[in-house]
């Protein structure tokens, strides 16, 4: 056993040594929590370096891949947009056509009046074709009837059927188009009014710069035909 | 008491100082603190067995962390740094499981 003084020593120094551990160990700690890349030797720098390397090489392919399928998606939305104006357009002409909009536009307003009741249905479809050679786009009677493709005249006891709304005299019809073509039209010598006044009715044409039409007429489903759709 | 005292003083140190341990040290750091557990567990069991000396602990302690040091070194200058510091690292545990296991078969019995 060595002297008490050199016991004491040592037993100081032993404390000494583990505080220096603890010390190390805490230093040590918190010197891990900051994790960098100092404490890293070579190989396992490379390593690391080599890993990042495979990694961005990988990114970077995702990425083109990604920019690529963005490119695509982006002009496809661009040419959808595109046909979904021309769509939209198109519906818009269609729905004029098939008469389920209102419209307006330069046009003519005949007036017939028809005291002794000699205007049929043949007379006014007559009339209707005549208006359509002479460039009509949209045409209604009395302001509630609307005549379409499908339009059909009746003769009834009190006036005409119109696609079975009653339209009674006197016969207005709102006619747009271009107001000087049918205005001619109209008016020429054999033409519309001459006929009314050959019946014994008097018609008067009204060039108007703006006619508005109100009227609707119900669109049908098609209920036999179908499109036929060729490639 | 005196080795708590060193404990507790050491932690707060640490906690308190804040010091970055320099470049050329870091690698042995690691080392050295697992030889030095290792050492401070032999000393445990040594205590346990009623035959600690404070003379074997210290030359134990020291000679421990620069072996260890020494070895950790010399793998580096041999390009075999990493497998080396493993293989210290293993030995070591083993040697610190080995001390646990009789300081637990003393305390107990099992």
């Amino acid at each position: 056993m060595p002297e008490p003084r050199t016991g004491r020593a040592l037993r100081v120094v032993s404390g000494l040594l583990v505080a220096a551990l603890a010390y190390a160990v805490t230093v040590q700690v918190r010197q891990d929590e900051e994790s960098d890349y100092s404490t890293l030797r070579g190989v396992e720098l490379v390593e690391l370096l080599k890993s990042i390397d495979a990694a961005n090489q990988r990114l970077g392919r995702q990425i083109d891949e990604l920019t690529a399928t963005r490119n695509g998606l982006q002009s496809s939305n661009q040419s959808s947009e595109e046909a979904t104006k021309q769509a939209r357009k198109r519906a818009a002409e269609l729905a004029i056509l098939a008469g389920t909009v209102a419209a307006s536009g330069p046009g003519i307003q005949i007036t017939v009046s028809d005291p002794q009741r000699v205007v049929d249905a043949a007379l006014v479809l007559d009339t209707v074709e005549e208006l359509r050679d002479a460039g009509a786009e949209v045409i209604a009677m009395n302001g509630t009837a609307r005549i379409v493709a499908q339009t059909y005249f009746l003769d009834d006891e009190d006036g005409i059927r119109v696609s079975g709304t009653l339209v009674k005299a006197p016969y207005t019809i709102d006619v747009i188009g271009d107001a000087a073509t049918l205005e001619e039209a109209a008016t020429f010598r054999g033409g519309i009014v001459d006929r009314f006044t050959n019946r014994g009715a008097a018609a008067e044409v009204d060039k108007r710069g703006k006619i508005t039409i109100t009227a609707l007429a119900d669109a049908r489903r098609p209920q036999y035909s179908r499109a036929t759709s060729d490639e | 008491m005196i080795p708590l005292i060193g404990i507790v003083a050491g932690v707060v140190a640490g906690l308190f100082l804040q010091p970055t341990i320099p470049l050329w040290l870091q690698p042995y750091v690691p080392i050295a603190i697992v030889a030095a557990l290792d050492a401070v567990i032999g000393g445990l069991r040594a205590l346990g067995e009623r035959r600690f000396d404070d003379r074997v602990f210290v030359i134990s302690f020291l000679s421990n962390v620069v072996i260890a040091g020494f070895m950790v070194f010399l793998g580096d200058q041999l390009g075999v740094g990493s497998q080396l510091s493993t293989g210290v690292v293993v030995v070591l545990g083993i040697r610190i499981f080995a001390n646990a296991a009789a300081i637990r078969r003393r305390i107990f019995h099992a």
